[in-house]
């Protein structure tokens, strides 16, 4: 963003105004998650620097909110890191199964009532989570499956599939289906086509629906808070108690992992969104 | 030429346009069955429930169910003077019956949601009615207390019998109908709902406001650097919008507390004196603050893909044909970029107007919004029909902003990422 030379002066100064307003934008934004790094290596039981940790002082560092996550008395985090992990990978391979094929559906140019559908479809992401809360629990209470994995897992898959939904018709709105006709014509079977001819296609947009689905069951609370039993703990549900009642570094810690777990998530998320758009051509 | 020649036939000897209907029908079917799993699933689990919501939310089976006689015998009442003998008599019955079942207290407590005072004189008339005689129901009841001789309770029985009400709705909105059936304000003191409204609404608002603000410049400057430096600032955006929604709130938490990073830095710079560190959480101000950050890569991403397609060369014709920088980016550059505003301001509306986990974290008691308010009827008063009733009325303002929303930009083209 070099300005050229003949730029006037007070054009100058806004240039530089305008940078500086973008880089407090980006500090606002992304500042807040790297106050968590220090602090959850905090020797101390407070949430704020202590002076030894001003003066970079070893001491004041420590990994003992580490250990008591892992091996505390009577801690929470391993049911509750299993059961997020169960859920997630259930809710999501549900999601992207059902999501999927409604998308593949939803692509053909004969589908009736398109928008309607489509509307419906997408309805769990757009009704706030609280309703989505309310009304789900209604039907969990009633089916007998409040308090249970299964009535989680179900759930999950209701607020994940728009996610897979949205993805894969983005991916098959750049899909040539001349290939398939082709592959029709050679003998192939509908099945056999959609195996080793869709699905390798779509399969970044498959695998990126998939991934928003698992951050959004791993990451969801609301729904959760009102179905969930003391079994059926998840780690958001422990840092929501932890965050009401007291806000102990141990919390940090878990954090920590958090976001180095959706760093990787985000890693391999762009990577094949890049894969995705190289395959279907669109070059930037 | 005859019609009959017309018509070009397949080499089975059906018409071309029949044997195209079946094939198009064919293939519509094929299309219905593949969405067809996941819209079942939907409509079971999802649609319907948020259909029983409005059932429940209209519901008023419960005191109808438990005095039938009662209500039966009422039909005849007009209301202005006391009751006659029958409905005395239906009532004690249908009351003996609930003391039997132990159902009386649930009465009391809807009763009273009528009008107060039903508590008491029930209690009095459980115990008063063991003893009482056949016969002649009507004084030995008014007889029990004061309350029961006077026409306005009965009148407020006589209020509960249809199955159906909208007291709920009009307690949404601090209003309630009164003894001649009127719907009037509660009193002044009273009013918590309207204030929760009009909060929601006034920091979904400010919270859109401030997101449009912030990600406007930073979205242009994403859109036009070149993409190696894009690319890496993209991740700033793009690695909140995936990190947990909790984790974000904890860490404003820690920045926001008295004894926090944010007022350590305040004190070290000596803005504020040490013993006077202002609160910053727990009302208002943290609700702001938090919410905006973390709905700002949901404004960002919708401008971002919008300016991205805007050409550079626009700006360059603007320049060259006598417009200064800024005229040529309020009169080229601006309008280009309103589908993106347009998009961008009503997904974070839409998503703050219904936010629940931030503000019950950092908003104490002045920054809750109605979804914390629908939350605590959920899980502590237990009024599950009046939590329906705030949750369907919020819905109702939600899908008319989706609807605005659809007409300017249309769901197919919600981007992610």
């Amino acid at each position: 963003m070099a300005l050229p030379k003949y730029t006037e002066p007070h054009y100058r100064i806004w240039h530089y105004v305008y940078i500086f307003i973008c880089t407090c934008v980006f500090f606002f934004l992304i500042a807040p998650l790297f106050v968590i790094f220090p602090l959850s290596f905090n020797a101390e039981e407070f949430l704020s620097f202590s002076e030894g940790m001003k003066n970079l002082d070893p001491d004041a560092f420590s990994l003992r909110w580490y250990k008591d996550m892992i091996y505390g008395t009577k801690n929470p985090w391993g049911l509750a890191a299993k059961n997020s992990f169960i859920i997630a990978i259930f809710a999501t391979l549900g999601s992207v199964l059902l999501g999927t094929v409604a998308a593949l559906g939803l692509s053909s140019r004969h589908m009736p009532y398109k928008g309607l559908i489509m509307a419906t479809l997408i309805s769990p992401m757009i009704v706030p989570l609280i309703i989505s809360g309310v009304a789900i629990f209604f039907f969990m209470a009633k089916a007998g499956l409040a308090a249970t994995h299964t009535g989680i897992v179900l759930a999950h898959i209701i607020l994940g599939t728009p996610f897979v939904v949205i993805t894969v018709t983005a991916t098959l709105s750049g899909f040539d289906h001349s290939v398939t006709r082709a592959a029709s014509s050679l003998g192939s079977d509908p099945v056999n086509t959609f195996m080793k001819i869709t699905l390798p296609l779509i399969l970044p947009g498959v695998i990126s629906g998939g991934l928003f689905a698992f951050v959004t069951s791993f990451d969801e609370v609301v729904v959760v808070l009102f179905l969930a039993g003391l079994e059926n703990t998840t780690i958001p549900i422990q840092m929501w108690t932890g965050l009401r009642e007291q806000l102990s570094p141990t919390i940090l810690a878990v954090a920590t992992c958090l976001i180095i777990l959706s760093t990787l998530i985000l890693v391999t998320a762009e990577l094949l969104r890049r894969r995705s758009e190289r395959l279907r051509g669109i070059n930037r | 030429m005859s019609s009959e020649t017309e018509k070009i036939l397949t080499t089975d000897g059906i018409p071309l346009e029949v044997s195209l209907k079946k094939a198009e029908r064919k293939n519509k079917i094929k299309a219905f069955l593949l969405v067809a799993p996941l819209l079942l699933f939907l409509l079971i689990t999802y649609i319907f429930p948020i259909g029983d919501m409005l059932m429940r939310s209209v519901d008023d089976k419960m005191v109808t169910e438990m005095l039938p006689k009662t209500f039966k015998s009422m039909e005849k009442w007009d209301g202005n003077e006391m009751p006659p003998e029958e409905v005395f008599e239906a009532f004690y019955l249908d009351f003996q019956k609930l003391v039997e079942e132990k159902r009386d207290g649930k009465l009391s407590t809807q009763l009273n949601y009528t009008k107060n005072g039903f508590k008491s004189i029930l209690k009095k008339l459980r115990r008063k009615a063991k003893n009482f005689e056949e016969g002649n129901y009507k004084e030995q009841i008014m007889a029990v207390h004061k309350r029961w001789a006077d026409v306005e309770y009965w009148r407020a029985i006589k209020r509960r019998a249809p199955a159906y009400t909208t007291s709920k709705y009009l307690k949404g909105m601090d209003m309630y109908k009164n003894e001649d059936g009127k719907i009037v304000n509660v009193d002044e003191d009273r009013r918590i709902h309207r204030v929760l409204w009009l909060r929601t609404l006034e920091i979904a608002f400010f919270v859109t406001l401030l997101c449009f603000l912030m990600a406007y410049p930073i979205a242009h400057l994403l859109a036009t650097l070149p993409m190696k430096y894009s690319n890496l600032l993209m991740i700033c955006v793009l690695l909140p919008f995936w990190t947990s929604l909790l984790v974000r709130t904890a860490s404003w938490m820690i920045l926001l507390q008295q004894q926090g990073v944010v007022n350590d830095f305040f004190v070290m710079t000596g803005l504020v004196a040490d013993d006077n560190r202002p609160e910053m959480m727990y009302n208002k101000t943290g609700t702001y603050v938090a919410m905006t950050q973390i709905l700002l890569p949901f404004m960002v991403l919708p401008l971002y893909s919008v300016m991205k397609t805007i050409s550079p060369s626009l700006m360059r014709a603007g320049k060259s044909l006598g417009g200064t920088p800024f005229i040529t980016f309020w009169k080229v550059y601006f309008p280009l970029t309103i589908p993106g505003i347009g998009a961008g301001c009503l997904l974070v509306f839409i998503l703050a107007i219904g936010y629940y986990i931030t503000p019950a974290l950092v908003g104490g008691a002045s920054g809750t919004l109605i979804s914390n308010q629908i939350a605590f009827h959920m899980k502590s008063t237990l009024d599950w029909s009046f939590a329906s009733a705030m949750g369907l009325m919020l819905l109702a303002g939600v899908l008319a902003i989706y609807w605005v929303y659809n007409k300017l930009v249309g769901i197919d083209n919600i981007k992610l990422g």
